[in-house]
């Protein structure tokens, strides 16, 4: 039943990026453009996902665990650390020179050509060098 | 006033919601995309490894099926490797030494009034604005 689900929520999640054209390079760019030609819309879809979702934790706080699984995820301690923020910083300058972020990056992958599936490999790879450089630097960073 | 595509992306923005709640209510799981991939191509999310392929599978298989029918949307990226490389790097690296993306922190987080998730989304769309500055206005590269 899990993976039913994560495939039925994925597939949710991807239709609702194409739907909200955040898969359009340009709208994402023109969000973070806000001394140019700046363009709202990803203030619009940030705000339509985070209504089901505060509801969902409201649902969440009442009940003892998830519908199939053991437990609801913890809630993580309110630690600000280097990497939280040197890693969102690292992020947020890739985000804008692109105007692509994760969930987008692979909802697009149908449609998004050679110039989107190499985005897709680079991501991949930075992540798997982001595992290699915290496991053996875990204090220094 | 109202902008067609304001009401489309807050349409899209619920349907991303509704997409999150149901993999917490039913899975238990936050629906972070950048976490899900990250811990399939690390290593570390070998132990769920079919749900991650499952929810990947269906971000990426569903938007293909939908463009069959409504046609080919427009990405706009750019056509400079050096760009999309760079940007792919700093976006992989980025995120999972962050822990979390635009659907984990942003989505999941704020809603869950998570102080991680707020400083994250606060840093990351500062360093966004600061990066599209320079390199929009002052370079003109992007």
């Amino acid at each position: 039943m899990r993976p039913l689900l994560a495939f039925i929520s994925g597939g949710l999640f991807g239709l609702g990026l194409m739907l909200a054209d955040m898969t359009n390079t340009d709208k994402v760019q023109g969000w973070l453009d806000f001394l140019g030609e700046w363009d709202p819309t990803l203030a619009f879809v940030l705000g339509g996902a985070i209504i089901p979702m505060f509801f969902a934790w409201r649902i969440a706080e009442r009940r003892e665990k998830p519908a199939f699984g053991a437990c609801f995820p913890p809630k993580p301690d309110p630690i600000i650390d280097t990497r939280l923020v040197l890693g969102s910083v690292l992020f947020g300058a890739g985000w804008a020179l692109v105007g692509l972020c994760p969930g987008p990056a692979m909802a697009s992958l149908g449609y998004g050509g050679t110039e989107g599936l190499v985005f897709f490999l680079s991501m991949v790879a930075g992540m798997v060098l982001a595992h290699a450089v915290m496991r053996t630097r875990p204090v220094a960073i | 006033m109202i902008d067609p595509d304001w009401i489309r992306g807050f349409a899209g923005g619920l349907v991303i919601g509704t997409a999150a709640a149901l993999f917490l209510l039913m899975n238990g799981r936050i629906m972070g995309a950048s976490g899900l991939l990250g811990g399939l191509v690390d290593g570390t999310g070998r132990h769920n490894a079919d749900e991650r392929i499952a929810f990947i599978l269906g971000l990426i298989g569903m938007p293909a099926l939908a463009m069959l029918v409504f046609g080919r949307p427009a990405t706009n990226i750019t056509s400079d490797w050096a760009i999309i490389v760079a940007g792919g790097l700093l976006v992989g690296f980025g995120t999972r030494m962050a822990n979390g993306c635009t659907s984990g922190h942003g989505v999941c987080g704020i809603s869950r009034l998570s102080v991680r998730g707020i400083v994250a989304t606060l840093t990351y769309l500062g360093a966004g604005a600061v990066t599209m500055y320079v390199f929009r206005h002052i370079l003109g590269v992007i």
